[in-house]
């Protein structure tokens, strides 16, 4: 008889506790009790998707709350409901949560200024005052209204967006928009590279 | 891809190209065994490298990087000669039938209309003869059909021409040759596999199309278990695409408007397909106005008018090419001032790395949104740099992961699938929308405050949501499906679009995945209960996320029945007609639901096309309407087709056309062929951050086939020297037989295998050899895609 990993839970949830002995043929108190001992035993699950190729991978997240209100991540795995990736990951997706828990993380904005020999720590308020400031003086510096041609063209020749393969689709959109809007011809991603 | 990961289990036949999913993609590579396992199927795997991929496969074939287009050529060829086409679906559903325009050639390496000076072919001269009735001329017996010059075309790719150019032994080639020839009967069906193992030539976009040039001859395209599919290798590279992070498209694969197109009647005659046929539906062409008046009014709201042409003026209408090598380019000559980088970073990822280092170091400005400090928030203190000669000011924006934020990822097979916000941004991190919300608010209260160039796009752009500094992933995927002005309700499907300014939608292909009913990429009925969940037994799941267009699982899916529309294999229907129903039953259908194709004058199968069908003969593509066999940029032979034309004629050449210096190697200073990849257990470069894969994976170093390794005293473990004309790695060899010599036109030519994921940060900086520093700057002529798989380098033991 074959037993799916989410078959074998329920059945240890369902049928252990007046017999002892399952449709399997063993006794799966032990099963039960080491199921209640799972760290991920009345966490909250949440779905995800692979961060790293584009399989697509379903991931199930497990989530706590600890005693500091701070929200834990237990552990990442494979869905077993998805048509994709039944319930597999490669050892990259294996261990997702590696990336999402990483100490390695950059902690604040950092500005480095022409010539300087290392980073200095700024506010979010300085740090998007100075994009934005940048942002509109290369704009006007470069932006061309009529080419030589006489051809009304309205481009930003001098800014450049290059990114996304992590973005959710919906930011990739607004990225798309905001920087058209800005009139940037220069628009790349890594379907390419 | 044209199907999706879980319909490779239907196929017979499994051809591998530019690829090592066992490896890259382990988790899709499980429907390949699935099929191999389950019916049988064979896995033919073409690769410069023995991988794992190679390991299961049923035959694997040593082939010389960059020459695919050779053997899928070979293939072609074969089939032609020896009458193996699926006969019946290459008239019904292909354009091999229609006559090309007199003045087509294609001598000594070279097509019609070729200018030396710049390099470029004018490609609309490769057009059909197009008849008094205004449509393209059909006859198959013509001299000048598609089928006829095809069969020209590719009459030199013999079997031994192809032993010459991709080293593959003549007998071990017809082998293969049989079983894809195999597939050209209606109850066989072969699926093309492939990566950027592919695309990353000067000649990619031909090696894919001579891919597809083969499947649409076999009668495999639009079939389940069947079609072209290409394996991304980022989360939401294809989503990302769709949304048109690409200088030349708009979202929904709209073309970006050029210079001189005064209105949207000019756009359009440009950029809109136009119908060839009389009964060919020509949908995108028809519609193409629709989608881009509402695209238009999505964006621009209230300022877009019919009398302003919906602000078309708005748009930005680029001078010339604008993809990733035109940046650097850009950056060297001092014209590009600013760049911003999310998620991506262009030291590692870009071609020729110390040029790029020198494209940062001349921007004004460089602004890096990442979770992981990079090797471009990093490149002004990178080894051999000395930051006080540095000018750019950089800024580094810690930005949240993928696992901190909602919002959809879309897979290779089309399918959105929405994510949950799993965990709080991490301390001060935002998301990349936020940050470019609220830098796009700031710009603007500047040019509220100060005018400047050009400022209405700027002020008049939507933001209408609840907080424009902060607008919901959820709020923007209502945007993007799109609505009807007039009842301000979300639209079902994007035929409800008009074009005159009552509908908008941020992406045409995306309309109908968040209807009034919900976010359909959020749909969840899976393999928990396949016999509720998955009707046909064909593993459409339809209730599972969302596939684009209209949920559509299979593309071209038309093309897997017959004229009468009875599918060719009954046992694997992609659709059917439904007689006593009065319409298509199956996967959502590519065609019109409703439309007998009994009934005379029935639409023609490939409803996105002018001509109705497939094609085999393209003028879509700046360097040949039938794929050719040119050589690498860098090479170690002469082209045995064509000496004298011997690399594409028309890959754009940006050193030398800025007057740059040469960095291009020969073979005399360089002998050795290489290629660069991906192990299993690193992403790209993200990944040098996490301990676990490090520990797995902890060393850079690059791989040497055994002989080569006993030619020049190299052991297993030594240190080597790998340089090309751009650059040099020092990094340790692994010796290895996967790799081996091939004998290309009577030459032996050795291939080093380049793994790319190491840099100078991450966990173990010590590491810091970048693998690009090798690849040449220069990409393919109609999608400008790199060439970093196939490059010529030196070898020396340290």
């Amino acid at each position: 008889m074959e037993v799916t990993r989410r078959q074998f839970l329920q059945l240890g949830a369902t049928s252990a506790g007046a017999l002892g002995i399952s449709p399997l043929g063993f006794d799966l108190t032990l099963a039960k009790r080491v199921k209640q001992d799972l760290r991920i035993d009345g966490a909250t699950v949440s779905h995800t998707i692979c961060p790293y190729c584009a399989v697509g991978c379903a991931l199930l997240a497990y989530t706590k709350k600890s005693d500091n209100g701070k929200v834990q991540l237990l552990q990442i795995e494979g869905d077993p409901d998805s048509p994709v990736n039944e319930g597999r990951l490669c050892p990259k997706g294996a261990s997702a949560l590696h990336l999402a828990t990483s100490r390695r993380r950059v902690e604040s904005p950092l500005h480095r200024e022409p010539g300087a020999t290392e980073w200095k720590k700024i506010s979010w308020d300085e740090a998007l005052d100075i994009l934005a400031k940048n942002i509109k003086a290369s704009r006007d510096r470069t932006f061309v209204t009529t080419d030589a041609n006489g051809n009304i063209v309205n481009r930003c020749e001098g800014i450049a967006f290059a990114g996304g393969a992590a973005f959710s689709s919906e930011e990739g959109y607004l990225a798309t928009k905001l920087m058209r809007g800005l009139g940037v011809v220069h628009i790349e991603q890594q379907a390419r590279v | 891809m044209t199907n999706h990961w879980r319909d490779i289990r239907h196929a017979d036949v499994i051809l591998i190209n530019g690829a090592n999913p066992a490896e890259a993609h382990p988790v899709g590579f499980q429907w390949m065994m699935r099929a191999k396992v389950e019916r049988g199927a064979k896995m033919i795997h073409a690769d410069p490298r023995f991988t794992r991929t190679s390991a299961v496969a049923d035959t694997y074939l040593r082939i010389r990087t960059g020459s695919d287009v050779a053997y899928f050529g070979g293939l072609i060829n074969y089939v032609l000669q020896n009458k193996l086409y699926h006969d019946e679906y290459v008239r019904f559903a292909t354009n091999a039938g229609l006559v090309v325009k007199e003045g087509y050639e294609f001598k000594d390496g070279l097509f019609n209309s070729y200018d030396p000076q710049k390099r470029t072919y004018t490609p609309a001269a490769w057009a059909y003869e197009i008849g008094p009735d205004g449509f393209a001329v059909q006859d198959i017996e013509h001299p000048r059909s598609v089928l006829n010059l095809l069969r020209q075309h590719y009459s030199r790719y013999t079997p031994e021409m192809v032993e010459r150019i991709t080293g593959i032994p003549r007998d071990a080639f017809l082998e293969v040759a049989r079983v894809v020839g195999e597939t050209g009967k209606p109850d066989k069906v072969m699926t093309i596999v492939y990566a950027v193992g592919l695309t990353h030539h000067t000649t990619g976009v031909q090696l894919i199309r001579s891919g597809a040039v083969l499947q649409l001859l076999l009668g495999n395209m639009g079939r389940p278990g069947g079609g072209m599919n290409a394996e991304r290798g980022h989360a939401n590279i294809q989503g990302n695409t769709d949304h048109a992070i690409s200088w030349d498209i708009l979202p929904g694969y709209l073309r970006i408007p050029a210079p001189g197109q005064k209105n949207l009647a000019d756009y359009l005659a440009q950029s809109a397909s136009k119908k060839l046929r009389p009964d060919a539906v020509n949908f995108f062409g028809e519609n193409y106005r629709k989608f881009m008046v509402s695209l238009l009014k999505g964006w621009y709201g209230d300022a877009a008018t019919p009398t302003n042409e919906f602000a078309f003026d708005y748009v930005p209408k680029p001078a010339a090419n604008a993809s990733w090598l035109s940046i650097f380019d850009q950056a060297l000559q001092g014209k590009m001032e600013g760049l911003l980088l999310s998620g991506m970073t262009a030291t590692s990822i870009g071609p020729d790395s110390n040029q790029v280092l020198q494209a940062l170091g001349k921007l004004k400005w460089l602004c890096v949104m990442d979770a992981f400090e990079t090797t471009s928030s990093e490149f002004w203190q990178a080894p051999g740099i000395d930051p006080t000669s540095v000018q750019t000011e950089v800024l580094m924006l810690p930005a949240t992961h993928w696992i901190e934020k909602d919002g959809s990822f879309v897979n290779s097979g089309r399918w959105s699938q929405w994510k949950e916000q799993v965990l709080p941004p991490e301390g001060e991190a935002r998301h990349d929308h936020w940050i470019l919300a609220e830098t796009f608010a700031r710009v603007r209260d500047l040019y509220r405050q100060q005018g400047g160039k050009f400022p209405e796009p700027v002020l008049q752009l939507t933001m209408a949501y609840k907080d424009p500094r902060k607008p919901e992933l959820d709020e923007i995927a209502q945007e993007i499906n799109g609505r009807d002005l007039t009842t301000g309700k979300r639209l079902d499907t994007f035929a409800a679009l008009r074009d005159d300014g009552t509908t908008t939608t941020g992406d045409w292909i995306y309309t109908g995945h968040y209807p009034e009913s919900g976010n359909l990429s959020k749909r969840r009925d899976g393999i928990q209960d396949p016999a509720r969940n998955d009707p046909t037994g064909m593993g459409f799941y339809p209730n599972w996320a969302w596939s684009w267009p209209l949920n559509r699982r299979v593309l071209y899916n038309r093309a897997s029945a017959d004229p009468l529309g009875n599918p060719w294999d009954p046992t694997r229907a992609g659709i059917k007609w439904d007689a006593t129903a009065g319409r298509w039953v199956g996967d959502v259908p590519d065609y019109p639901a409703t439309a007998d194709p009994t009934k005379p004058g029935a639409p023609l199968p490939f409803i996105m096309t002018g001509e109705g069908t497939g094609r085999i003969f393209s003028n879509g593509v700046a360097d040949g309407p039938f794929p050719e066999h040119y050589e690498p940029v860098e090479s170690p032979v002469a082209n045995p087709l064509h000496p004298a034309v011997s690399a594409t004629p028309v890959a754009f050449l940006y050193d030398q056309v800025a007057g740059r210096g040469n960095r291009f190697g020969t073979a005399d200073e360089f002998p050795y062929v290489a290629t660069s990849y991906r192990l299993t257990e690193h992403e790209h470069y993200v990944t040098q951050h996490i301990e676990h894969l490090v520990q797995l994976q902890p060393e850079a170093f690059v791989e040497v086939p055994a002989e080569l390794a006993q030619e020049k005293g190299i052991r297993n473990g030594d240190h080597v020297r790998v340089s090309s004309k751009r650059g040099k790695l020092e990094v340790r060899a692994v010796v290895t037989k996967r790799l081996g010599p091939l004998q290309i036109d009577g030459k032996k030519v050795y291939q080093i295998g380049i793994p790319i994921h190491w840099g100078f940060v991450g966990v173990r900086t010590g590491q810091h050899w970048l693998a690009n520093a090798l690849t040449p700057f220069v990409g393919d002529a109609s999608a400008r895609t790199p060439e970093f798989k196939a490059f010529l380098v030196n070898i020396e033991k340290m």
